[in-house]
């Protein structure tokens, strides 16, 4: 067994309304700041031991099927590091 | 035969929902989420209120319950849910019902009466009113924009499954009268049964006589039949 860190990152599927990351953009803006678009995203990071990174993958892709993401609305992203 | 209005840490309509379903007659009462579903449940309530803090998302945590477990296979044997507010998007959030209710348009917590139009009174939930008719109820919350795919939004629209849309004082459904930016207007949907509803507004709160509009009262007395 190895120790990873798998890192799941949920964000809203394009064309889904983010009025908070709006709402944040419009404040920066007032800051004086120029952008052009502004995206939010959730990062979880999933302290876990497992077989190889692949079964660590597998294991971060299913927490994010079944809590961490709606699939409603929600893509995805696993990545994997060794502790 | 007992409707278990079931309380999660962080409910706060479940009192309220208990007296509503009292004053129509119907023998109601309040279920901690731990106890699990009493053997005489004729009927569910997932009332609104913060469960689990709103934490990850409104409803989130509540939806992976195990009371949720004994609630989809109540729905599956035909006793009637319903989830209203907080309890809708648990019911979204596990899937008893299609879609998912998000932060709101604007972005803020929204506290204010709006008017429905019944766009299906062939269900339990509104054969007390006519197709079309208009009601008043409150709504409160700051996660009720209703997302789902344009196809399953097809579908259900299709399948007749949109219970109630936001519309203004003569019906219209509009952008203006839309309080959260729910897609198509969509306000309360059916679940694959028409035993199973969720909807935003607060029905429980426009049934007691004394507080004023009693339009409410047509849903809740689903679990009077």
């Amino acid at each position: 067994m190895t120790a990873y860190t798998a890192t799941v990152e949920v964000r809203l599927k394009h064309g889904v309304l983010d009025p908070e990351a709006e709402t944040t953009g419009r404040a920066l803006e007032r800051l004086g700041f120029e952008l052009e678009d502004l995206r939010a995203a959730d990062r979880f990071e999933v302290d876990l031991e497992a077989d190889s990174a692949d079964d660590a993958a597998e294991r971060a892709g299913e927490m994010a099927e079944r809590l961490l993401a709606n699939p409603t609305i929600h893509d995805y992203e696993v990545s994997v590091e060794e502790r | 035969m007992t409707v278990a209005v079931v309380q999660f840490g962080g409910s706060n309509c479940d009192r309220d929902t208990v007296r509503a379903l009292a004053h129509l007659g119907v023998d109601a009462e309040l279920v901690w989420h731990e106890d699990g579903l009493p053997d005489d449940t004729s009927g569910v309530v997932l009332p609104g209120g913060f469960s689990y803090g709103d934490y990850l998302r409104a409803g989130a945590m509540a939806a992976r319950s195990p009371i949720v477990d004994e609630v989809r296979d109540a729905a599956d044997a035909g006793t009637p849910v319903l989830g209203i507010c907080n309890g809708a998007q648990i019911g979204c959030e596990s899937s008893l019902t299609p879609g998912a209710f998000t932060t709101n348009e604007s972005a803020r917590f929204q506290c204010e009466r709006v008017t429905l139009r019944v766009e299906n009174a062939d269900t339990p939930w509104t054969d007390h009113f006519e197709e079309g008719e208009l009601v008043e109820f409150p709504i409160a919350h700051g996660e009720g924009r209703y997302e789902i795919d344009d196809d399953r939004l097809d579908e259900l629209e299709a399948e007749d499954r949109v219970l109630f849309r936001y519309c203004d004082e003569d019906g219209e459904v509009t952008s203006e009268a839309n309080p959260n930016g729910s897609k198509h207007s969509v306000a309360g949907v059916l679940g694959e049964r028409d035993s199973v509803a969720v909807l935003m507004p607060h029905p429980e709160r426009v049934t007691l006589p004394d507080i004023g509009h009693t339009d409410g009262q047509g849903v809740l007395r689903a679990f009077s039949e």
